[in-house]
């Protein structure tokens, strides 16, 4: 194991970051921390970087105890939200800064910035200060910066958080690639469910300071251990006693199917390829919401006032609800 | 916890995130004919109150044409007060240059009972009149000093009033660029192995280095300028303590305005070189962003 | 606002030593003079009298000390009203307007500052003294005197506080940008109205905080006021005049009980001042 975090707590006065945390990261791994702002993620990431330290429990990285070690001891590499650039310093300076620390020869760091700028596509940008470079390209210097010094593990601590949508898309695959070339022992956080299933190997789900599930993308998906991942992970509506996504929902124009429950259309969206129906469902406080491809939803010939009869398609991931009141997860 | 007095010329601290903050519209307007009348005003008034005035200095050390300003220049009396003013400042915004970096840091990242004190304390000198700043220096160190030290007509005082009236120059423009320095930077040079040291020598002080210069120009012209607080030490003392503003003065009274003049237009020199310097240090720090 | 970040907020032997030798070096070189002068003030004004404000009073009791402070007074009154108005419509022009030479302008006004008070003085006595200045004939002529009388005071004093109100002034205006008062006179407002509705509302605080600074800086101009004035007791001596003239004619008690005046209207100014920005801030 790479990473082994091991009963973990974090409190600021009154506020529990982090309770009884228990994980292990396995070496070569890309891992996302996933869950809403506030739940504690990046306080995790900051404490095994040794940016903040644990009120109590253990951290260890490559098999020694790491506890105690200052950040500078740790040997990670840490990309932040902000870049973190350092302005006064060329893209080249800054690449080279932790190999300049650790007083290597001239030639050798030379040579390994140069390939790291090649890595992240930055070499014309060598000699420009990083005011000069957009936000994806700081923040590719600021991920060049970290993996320079050769760290055993690197994370990410939002990543791409400040970007806009398009780049930040585009980074995502990159640092895909990347880790596949690389095969650092990558953590980043985030808070994006999309950016989550799409990059990492495995998933931590961690919201009010517990781990809620860990698990591959899949198995979070298809399996949700309770009613917050399910809903964290993707849409989530209600039909009858249960909580499923809008996908799940068979509609029908005819009556007939076993179980389905009848209701009327209230609202109709075409979201792109999609549409997206609101249904007020006979003896359901809750409108249910339902998504239909957009060649599918013309077949049916569906609108407003038109009545409908629902229910769960076969092997829809679902799970009970629990009380009311949990609103549905809008994307 | 930066209500300062200093005017807060130079570098504009950078703030908040590298996306920059969001700034409103500031399309400028042509004049209309009411606002046309006003700038008139206010220019007649500003042209009478300053403009005229100081072109009259630079007319009257003209006057006597290059020679005659030089002469007065390298008069040894006349030059011996400038060069002692040059070093005393120079030596004051050395001081400056580190005591008030050093004074900037413990405000803004130590905690401590008394730290908001000690803040007002650092406005006291600039807000005070120049003469009641020399004479609160000579109640503790002047001729019936409690401590037996009297700094009256010696350079030593000349040194302690500069450092007294420039205490807040270097002090409230870093001040204000440490807060807004980004913690994670620090973070990052200390997760790639720099020690604390390390961080302050290579990230943290480049980042101060443009305060600490507009900082130390203005203390340095305040410093070359300074005259109120020098009255009562500095004991006036042809070669030994006599420093430029007090030359003027003993010039005026002596009824040699050119000389005067002379003398002032160098201090002018120096008060324009110090605005173009802060200038110029303020673009460069909004090009780095 | 302490740092929450652990990078920061850790103590070594090295914080501990600057941050005595900041305090220390703070206390000699500010603090402890000012409690001198503060001793001195309220020590007894003869061998066995009673210390005290009524020591300190009887310092002041004096006519030409009270003539002093209303000429200082006088001075700092017009010299703020002048800077204010001045660098209200300076600054509206500088920012809201284009016109040729609008560069230059914005730097020159920022001048003053800069320059030594005594060069002010004499910049003033060069231009209008009568017999050594430019124009001291025409304005002889006219029968109008400015060096030696209160208006050269005003003016000495107008010119080195002058910039004080528009570097106040001009980074709010900047800051607050031209949305509203576009909006403003969309909807039909005059100039006038969107001026006194939009725009001084939002610059009040700096308004009043330039003039906070500039009052500070009138009541303790001392270099410029001593060229242009005469400085002789009840003629044209002014606070700060008094100060000098008093403590080396020997008497030392009144000069610091003068002093002690101006330190307090200097300590009521920073509080004036902290207290707006808190207000400035909320």
């Amino acid at each position: 194991m790479s990473i082994e975090v091991r009963g973990v707590n974090k409190s600021y006065g009154d506020f529990v970051a982090l309770q009884d945390i228990n994980v292990s990261l396995p070496t070569g791994q890309l891992t996302a921390l996933l869950g809403p702002s506030g739940g504690g993620k990046s306080t995790l990431l900051r404490i095994i970087a040794g940016l903040e330290s644990a009120d109590g429990g253990s951290v260890e990285i490559e098999g020694t105890d790491a506890t105690r070690l200052p950040p500078q001891k740790r040997n990670v590499g840490f990309v932040f939200q902000h870049y973190a650039v350092f302005k006064h310093m060329t893209v080249a300076k800054n690449v080279a800064f932790g190999l300049e620390i650790r007083k290597r020869p001239k030639a050798e760091i030379k040579a390994k910035v140069a390939e790291l700028l090649e890595l992240v596509h930055l070499s014309q940008f060598a000699h420009r200060l990083p005011s000069q470079l957009s936000g994806g390209q700081r923040q590719r210097l600021a991920l060049a910066r970290a993996l320079a010094v050769e760290p055993s593990v690197l994370l990410l601590d939002e990543p791409f958080g400040a970007l806009d949508a398009k780049v930040r898309k585009e980074l995502r695959d990159w640092l895909r690639r990347l880790h596949d070339e690389v095969h650092v022992t990558t953590v980043f956080v985030t808070h994006d469910q999309e950016e989550a299933l799409e990059v990492a190997d495995e998933i931590v789900v961690i919201n009010e300071g517990r781990i809620e599930q860990i698990g591959t993308p899949d198995q979070l998906y298809d399996e949700p251990a309770n009613d917050f991942v399910m809903g964290f992970l993707g849409e989530v509506t209600q039909l009858g006693g249960v909580r499923l996504r809008p996908h799940d929902i068979d509609l029908s124009t005819t009556p007939g199917a076993p179980h389905a429950l009848a209701g009327v259309i209230v609202r109709a969206l075409r979201v792109g390829f999609e549409v997206r129906f609101t249904v007020e469902v006979e003896g359901q406080t809750d409108p249910a919401l339902v998504v239909l491809s957009r060649t599918h939803a013309r077949a049916l010939d569906l609108d407003v006032g038109a009545k409908v009869w629902l229910r769960p398609t076969t092997g829809a991931t679902s799970v009970p609800v629990i009380g009311a009141g949990l609103g549905v997860a809008t994307a | 916890m930066t209500d300062t007095l200093v005017p807060p010329a130079g570098p504009a601290p950078s703030r908040g995130r590298p996306s920059g903050r969001v700034k409103a519209s500031s399309g400028r307007f042509p004049l209309t004919a009411s606002s046309g009348i006003g700038l008139g005003v206010a220019l007649v008034w500003f042209s009478v109150l300053v403009l005229i005035p100081l072109a009259a200095v630079i007319g009257a050390a003209a006057a006597g044409g290059w020679g005659a300003f030089w002469d007065t220049l390298t008069d040894a009396q006349t030059f011996a007060a400038l060069r002692l003013t040059v070093v005393e400042a120079l030596l004051v915004t050395l001081a400056n240059a580190v005591i008030g970096t050093i004074v900037a840091w413990v405000l803004v990242r130590d905690q401590f009972f008394g730290k908001r004190l000690l803040d007002v304390v650092i406005d006291i000198p600039f807000a005070l009149p120049t003469i009641v700043a020399g004479l609160i220096l000579l109640s503790l160190w002047g001729p019936d000093s409690p401590v037996g030290v009297n700094i009256v007509n010696t350079r030593q005082g000349i040194f302690l009033a500069l450092l007294f009236v420039t205490l807040p120059f270097v002090v409230r423009t870093v001040q204000p660029v440490l807060i807004e320095l980004d913690a994670d930077v620090e973070e990052a040079a200390a997760s790639l192995g720099a020690s604390r040291f390390t961080t302050f020598r290579r990230i943290i002080l480049p980042s101060l280095v443009p305060a600490i210069a507009a900082g130390s120009s203005l203390g340095f012209a305040r410093a070359i300028s300074e005259f109120g607080s020098l009255v009562l030490i500095s004991g006036n003392t042809p070669y030994e303590t006599e420093v430029a503003s007090l030359k003027i003065l003993k010039f005026l009274e002596g009824d040699n305005q050119d000389g005067a003049a002379a003398v002032a237009v160098l201090l002018l020199i120096v008060a324009v070189l110090t605005i173009v310097a802060l200038d110029v240090i303020s673009r460069r720090v909004a090009r780095r962003g | 606002m302490a740092d929450t970040r652990e990078i920061r907020a850790r103590k070594g032997p090295v914080t501990y030593l600057l941050r005595i030798f900041v305090i220390t070096y703070l206390a000699v070189l500010v603090i402890w003079p000012l409690y001198e002068v503060g001793k001195q003030t309220f020590a007894p004004t003869k061998e066995g009298a009673e210390g005290g404000i009524s020591a300190f009073l009887e310092r002041l009791s004096d006519p030409s000390v009270s003539y002093a402070f209303n000429l200082t007074g006088t001075v700092a009154f017009w010299a703020v009203l002048i800077n204010t108005l001045f660098g209200v419509g300076i600054s509206l022009l500088i920012v809201r307007y284009q016109f040729p030479g609008r560069r230059i302008l914005s730097v020159l006004v920022d001048l003053p500052m800069s320059v030594s008070p005594v060069v002010v003085g004499l910049a003033l006595v060069l231009a209008y003294s009568t017999g050594k200045g430019w124009f001291g004939e025409a304005l002889e002529g006219v029968g109008i005197f400015i060096i030696g009388t209160t208006p050269g005071l005003i003016m000495a004093t107008a010119f080195v506080s002058l910039p004080l109100v528009i570097r106040e002034i001009v980074p709010v205006l900047e800051e607050i940008g031209t949305d509203a008062e576009m909006a403003a006179s969309s909807l039909g407002a005059s100039g006038w109205q969107t001026f006194r509705r939009i725009t001084l509302p939002s610059i009040k605080w700096a308004v009043i905080y330039g003039v906070v600074l500039s009052m500070a800086r009138s009541l303790g101009e001392f270099g410029a006021v001593k060229i242009v004035s005469p400085g002789a007791e009840l003629r044209g001596e002014t606070a700060t005049l008094l100060i000098q003239n008093r403590y080396t004619n020997y008497e030392e008690p009144t000069a610091y009980a003068a002093a002690f005046v101006l330190v307090l209207a200097s300590v009521l100014a920073l509080v004036v001042v902290s207290l707006i920005r808190k207000e400035d801030h909320s």
